[in-house]
């Protein structure tokens, strides 16, 4: 299983990324653990300085915005 | 090139509604209609052609740039890449530990910080189309001014040593390692990866700011409409010492951005408030806001909030009693 986490500070993008990637996963009946992750320490620890980020397995493979739909399903395909 | 919104908001406000211009709700609504649909036409195309310009910008990019600058340059380039690169204000608290991670000193990261929601190309190109150039160059000088010494005078204190400790960890670590380059170059944008950016970008600043352009045009009509003529003038015209720390304490608990402030300091300095307490009211509600300031305790121990919040209370009252003196040379 895929573990994801949408790193932000709380800001209204990073909650509709776990939104849209959940709702993704759920079509594509791929099972997912996300979370969102806000706390400042972690985020640093990534590197990520433009949210929200998202990381796959402990991946940095998006930030600065809200992924695209397809981003999304390729992410949870492969 | 912009009598076409006059016209229309004639059109409108005469035409439709059967308002005469003479009225103070015809004189308001024809204000709001005229600013709203110039300052929505100008957004738009000039997001997009800005974003297409700057696409392959971002803080990445700028911490690459400025980590490892020696000071003297850092806080000049910390403020001017405050005022061209984007970033939502959500990002404050991922950049300013991104920044002190990579060993920037406090000082340069705050230069940045504080220049960021001053000076930004919708407050640039309004501030353009309502106010004029020399109105222009001398907010956007201010502004970088106040970025700079801010951070000189943050560094001086040594004010790295009132960080959260993780965050002051953090910044020793990346004092003492070489810095590596870690930002993705991606330099080379097709005209079509610009193309799609710059679309994005428009919709998304555009949807953001739309609301606030309404209700700083909005208030600016009130303004315009129904304080009577010369009120302010009379009351406040002379730029009384005790005017502009008054302004600058009403803007703190008022908290806007650029983009909702600018049509009101329009209206303000058409009703005659002379420009230095405008400027100081305005710049007060854009960049000390106590949202902000929240968000910022997460990096920072109360004590540097204090003296951040002083200071950027003291340079707003300074520039408005230093502009209201010289207007009458300028």
């Amino acid at each position: 299983m895929k573990e994801i986490k949408v790193l932000g500070t709380g800001c209204a993008k990073c909650t509709k990324t776990v939104e849209i990637i959940s709702a993704i996963a759920n079509e594509l009946n791929i099972d997912i653990d996300i979370k969102k992750e806000t706390d400042p320490e972690v985020i640093m620890a990534y590197g990520v300085m433009s949210t929200p980020a998202v990381i796959i397995n402990e991946v940095n493979v998006h930030s600065g915005s809200i992924p695209h739909r397809e981003a999304i399903e390729s992410w949870l395909r492969d | 090139m912009f009598e076409v919104f006059t016209d229309l908001a004639s059109w409108l406000v005469v035409d439709i509604f059967g308002l005469s211009k003479t009225t103070k709700l015809g004189d308001a609504l024809h204000f709001f209609i005229e600013d709203t649909t110039k300052i929505f036409f100008l957004l738009l195309v000039m997001i997009y052609a800005i974003a297409l310009l700057r696409a392959s910008m971002n803080v990445e990019r700028v911490r690459d740039y400025l980590a490892g600058k020696h000071k003297g340059i850092g806080y000049l380039l910390g403020s001017s890449f405050g005022a061209i690169t984007p970033f939502c204000s959500c990002s404050s608290i991922p950049v300013f530990l991104g920044f002190t991670s990579a060993g920037i000193p406090v000082g340069i990261t705050m230069s940045f910080l504080i220049t960021s929601p001053l000076i930004n190309e919708v407050a640039v190109l309004l501030l353009l189309s309502l106010l004029g150039w020399k109105f222009t160059l001398l907010y956007v000088v201010v502004g970088m001014t106040v970025g700079i010494l801010g951070g000189v005078f943050l560094d001086a204190i040594k004010a790295e040593r009132w960080l959260q400790s993780f965050a002051a960890k953090a910044l020793e670590r990346g004092q003492n390692a070489p810095y590596k380059v870690t930002a993705k170059n991606s330099d080379v944008l097709s005209l079509k990866e610009r193309h799609t950016f710059a679309k994005e970008e428009m919709l998304e600043i555009f949807g953001r700011v739309w609301k606030w352009v309404i209700i700083g045009v909005g208030l600016g009509s009130a303004l315009h409409g129904f304080v009577p003529d010369g009120w302010i003038e009379e009351h406040l015209g002379n730029g009384q010492w005790w005017s502009v720390p008054s302004a600058v304490l009403l803007g703190i608990p008022l908290y806007s951005n650029a983009t909702g402030v600018i049509p009101v300091m329009e209206s303000l300095i058409k009703q005659g408030l002379p420009i230095g307490t405008t400027l100081a009211f305005c710049m007060s509600t854009v960049a000390a806001s106590f949202p902000e300031f929240i968000l910022l305790k997460q990096v920072m121990q109360w004590q540097l909030l204090a003296v951040l919040f002083v200071l950027l209370l003291v340079a707003f009252t300074l520039i408005g009693w230093i502009f209201n003196f010289l207007t009458p040379f300028i």
